[in-house]
């Protein structure tokens, strides 16, 4: 199985997701912000970091990547796509997941462990997870509050595409803890806090992040 | 040649914790009766005149701004 990781200029974590992917038994796949191509890939991932160093707004310019336009073609006709932080930005802006992700409240920086309830196990990058299992993953994001309207957020909670809440005290004022959702079909999935920096007890806080890789994996040779 | 100026502000409803941070530092520098802040960004484009109104609502609903946290407003000014 391959899965694509794209690196924007100013993407940081393209190398982890990368590693995250190898750790599962997948090859990755270097994917270039400028190339169309998807070079055969079954999912991708859009990675953290600053694309376009947040200039205008975050991913705001990343979603207009020749790449992206692939990948959003992908993306409708059923292919798992995972955005993290950033690339959870990129999603919201190119339109592929609904709300909006905004400065923290307080403005900190938030650069901290942080534990996550598995709220959906039906998306194709969270079915190796239990229901309300708890998950410590590391979250960093200056921009991670994520918003919506109240329409948008009853339907994602009514569809149960609330796929991981913060647990504890919210850390960025996302409405109703939100730290991670999917689209309609659970097949694209975005979130803020970063699973691929948690697949090892000896460069992370755990080994809670390699699930969602397994996951895919999964829903790739199911399909 | 035209200059246009686009304003983009965050909705109303939508929380803006940096124009708050500006309005909670205002007593403090000795600045009184100033009872909210909400910050935005101001962009100027210099246009040929080959550009309408129409492509200029679309540059900023679909790139300047994000519909979804932030109400935009396109003006033509004066040189």
């Amino acid at each position: 199985m391959k899965i694509g990781v794209i690196t924007f200029p100013g993407s940081l974590d393209d190398v982890d997701a990368a590693r995250a992917v190898r750790y599962a038994g997948a090859e990755p796949v270097a994917l270039w912000h400028a190339d169309q191509d998807l070079h055969e890939v079954h999912a991708v991932i859009v990675p953290g970091g600053f694309s376009y160093g947040d200039y205008l707004r975050c991913g705001a310019i990343a979603r207009f990547a020749p790449v992206m336009t692939s990948v959003l073609d992908a993306a409708r006709g059923g292919m798992p796509v995972l955005g993290i932080c950033n690339g959870f930005q990129i999603l919201c802006e190119a339109g592929l997941l609904p709300g909006a992700l905004v400065r923290n409240s307080r403005l900190h920086f938030v650069c901290r462990d942080q534990w996550l309830r598995v709220e959906n196990t039906h998306t194709a990058w969270s079915s190796r997870y239990e229901r309300s299992a708890e998950l410590l993953v590391p979250l960093k994001s200056g921009e991670g509050g994520y918003v919506a309207d109240r329409s948008i957020l009853d339907e994602l909670e009514g569809e149960g595409r609330v796929v991981f809440r913060y647990v504890g005290k919210n850390p960025n004022g996302s409405l109703r803890d939100i730290a991670g959702i999917s689209s309609p079909n659970g097949r694209v999935v975005g979130m803020m806090p970063h699973p691929e920096h948690a697949i090892d007890a000896l460069t992370g806080p755990t080994d809670d992040g390699l699930g969602m890789f397994y996951s895919v994996l999964d829903s790739l040779v199911a399909a | 040649m035209a200059r246009v100026v686009v304003d983009v502000m965050p909705k109303p409803e939508i929380l803006d914790p940096q124009g708050q941070a500006v309005a909670g530092a205002l007593p403090r520098l000795g600045f009184q009766g100033v009872t909210e802040v909400r910050q935005g960004k101001h962009f100027e484009l210099e246009v040929d005149d080959s550009v309408d109104d129409a492509t200029l609502a679309k540059i900023a609903e679909s790139f300047l701004a994000n519909p979804v946290i932030e109400d935009w407003a396109v003006r033509r000014v004066e040189l």
